[in-house]
């Protein structure tokens, strides 16, 4: 096995194109437990946390520029205003250990569909930049997951930065599991509001072959709010709509029995995850409303 | 290959290890120093918790080469180094004080993360301890005195320099 220790972002692409089955290896939370336990032998390590392009974030405008190197521990600590959704999802990532190491796109390279980054970046319509010695480009979140730990990268590609628009509006996650530290979700939920565009995102976890929306029950809702005038008062969300609402997301996922949960109770947590953030996520517009007057 | 490292503030250089082996199996079996515990190997017992740069991580999830040219600290380096075999650092000794350590195998990691979040908030609350223990299991204790040691700890500290 070689291990590869790239200290630029060009280095490492190169050696990404000379070694295309090196594994690429950040803060190692999953890519050692393969090796440790001798599930899988890859022709090299390719070590990433010597690039210091990686390392970093940046704001762009009214974005943000996630570098793929940036750990869980700093989201929480230096992300949380911009990006709250991904920021609330990072908290309840393994524990303090791993949120010191893992990353994002440590998440989206192993793309499992428990991977606790996928619901808020595809609530917030999250971009994945990618690169090779060929070029860059530019994958939504919901077309950079294609199967069960599979994703959108050629062999030769890595991640190189996850980009995000900054908040515009009040953004709430939602995760089930057995305690509150080290579980891999047996469901979980995001959601984003933009009350002035007018538009609802969401991100199921957990609940599907991959990380998805539930659009269909995006643009419901967001239609609903504008015909019962809420986007602009701001009035209580009847139950029935909040109801409908979380329907749509249980009906938009497609899980499996496993051995952390039913597919009966992934299916009715969903629906009761999406009810209560959407009703944290009132609240929150609704305190701002009152803040502002 | 070799990799050259800091390890409780002394230079060490190994040689011939495995690119796929972790900074745990580096410490513990080419530089003898057993007191990081491999436990699950997968992180999801915090047995093997070292600082890394200064920064609490899982030794098993460290790929040896990633630790090349940089500073680790294990338990064994937590106490100050006076030449008495039993120096011990103020956390540790409250964990032998408050009945903390049945076992012993999940103490090695228990003790780094709480001397971390002595060291970044020395008043911690209750469930701000429990939060930093979070990645740490024991099964011995039940985690009431694992608590009780590090309030103690926290007393113990108050003032003086971690």
């Amino acid at each position: 096995m070689d291990f590869l220790r790239p200290t630029s972002w060009a280095e490492a692409l190169e050696a990404k194109a000379a070694h295309p089955g090196a594994v690429p290896i950040a803060g190692g939370t999953d890519v050692m437990v393969e090796l440790n336990f001798d599930r899988h032998r890859p022709e090299a390590l390719l070590d990433l946390n010597q690039v210091t392009e990686l390392q970093q974030w940046a704001e762009d405008g009214t974005r943000i520029r996630l570098g793929a190197g940036v750990t869980y521990t700093r989201i929480i600590e230096e992300l949380g205003d911009p990006l709250p959704g991904l920021a609330m999802a990072s908290r309840t990532v393994g524990s303090p250990q791993i949120r010191n190491r893992g990353t994002v796109a440590g998440n989206l390279g192993a793309a499992s569909p428990a991977g606790d980054a996928h619901p808020p970046l595809l609530a917030t319509g999250a971009e994945i930049r990618v690169a090779s010695t060929r070029g860059t480009r530019t994958l939504r979140a919901e077309d950079f997951y294609t199967g069960v730990k599979r994703n959108a990268l050629e062999p030769d590609e890595l991640i190189e930065a996850v980009v995000l628009e900054k908040a515009k509006g009040p953004q709430q996650f939602a995760k089930i599991g057995t305690r509150n530290a080290m579980v891999i979700s047996v469901a979980a939920f995001a959601i984003a509001l933009d009350p002035e565009a007018g538009t609802v995102g969401t991100g199921i976890g957990s609940a599907a072959p991959t990380p998805r929306r539930a659009r269909d029950a995006e643009t419901f809702l967001a239609g609903e709010l504008a015909a019962h005038g809420l986007w602009e008062t701001r009035g209580a969300i009847p139950d029935s709509l909040t109801r409908e609402f979380g329907e749509r997301v249980r009906r938009a996922a497609s899980p499996i029995d496993d051995v952390r949960g039913t597919a009966a109770y992934r299916l009715h947590s969903l629906a009761v995850m999406a009810r209560r953030t959407l009703g944290w996520a009132w609240a929150d517009l609704q305190n701002d409303q009152r803040k502002a007057s | 290959m070799r990799i050259t490292t800091t390890v409780n503030g002394d230079r060490q250089d190994v040689d011939d290890v495995w690119e796929g082996e972790s900074l745990l199996y580096v410490l513990r079996e080419r530089m003898g120093l057993p007191g990081s515990k491999n436990a699950c190997e997968q992180g999801e017992c915090g047995s093997c918790t070292v600082y890394l740069d200064g920064t609490p991580v899982c030794a098993c999830l460290v790929a040896a080469g990633q630790a090349q040219g940089r500073d680790v600290v294990t338990v064994e380096g937590l106490a100050p180094d006076t030449g008495q075999h039993d120096d011990l650092h103020p956390v540790q000794q409250a964990f032998l004080e408050c009945g903390a350590v049945q076992c012993g195998f999940c103490t090695p990691g228990l003790l780094v993360a709480s001397h971390d979040l002595l060291r970044r908030n020395p008043h911690p609350s209750d469930p701000e301890i429990r939060e930093a223990l979070a990645g740490n299991l024991c099964r011995c204790t039940g985690y009431e005195k694992i608590l009780d040691a590090v309030r103690v700890a926290a007393d113990k500290l108050d003032g003086a320099p971690a």
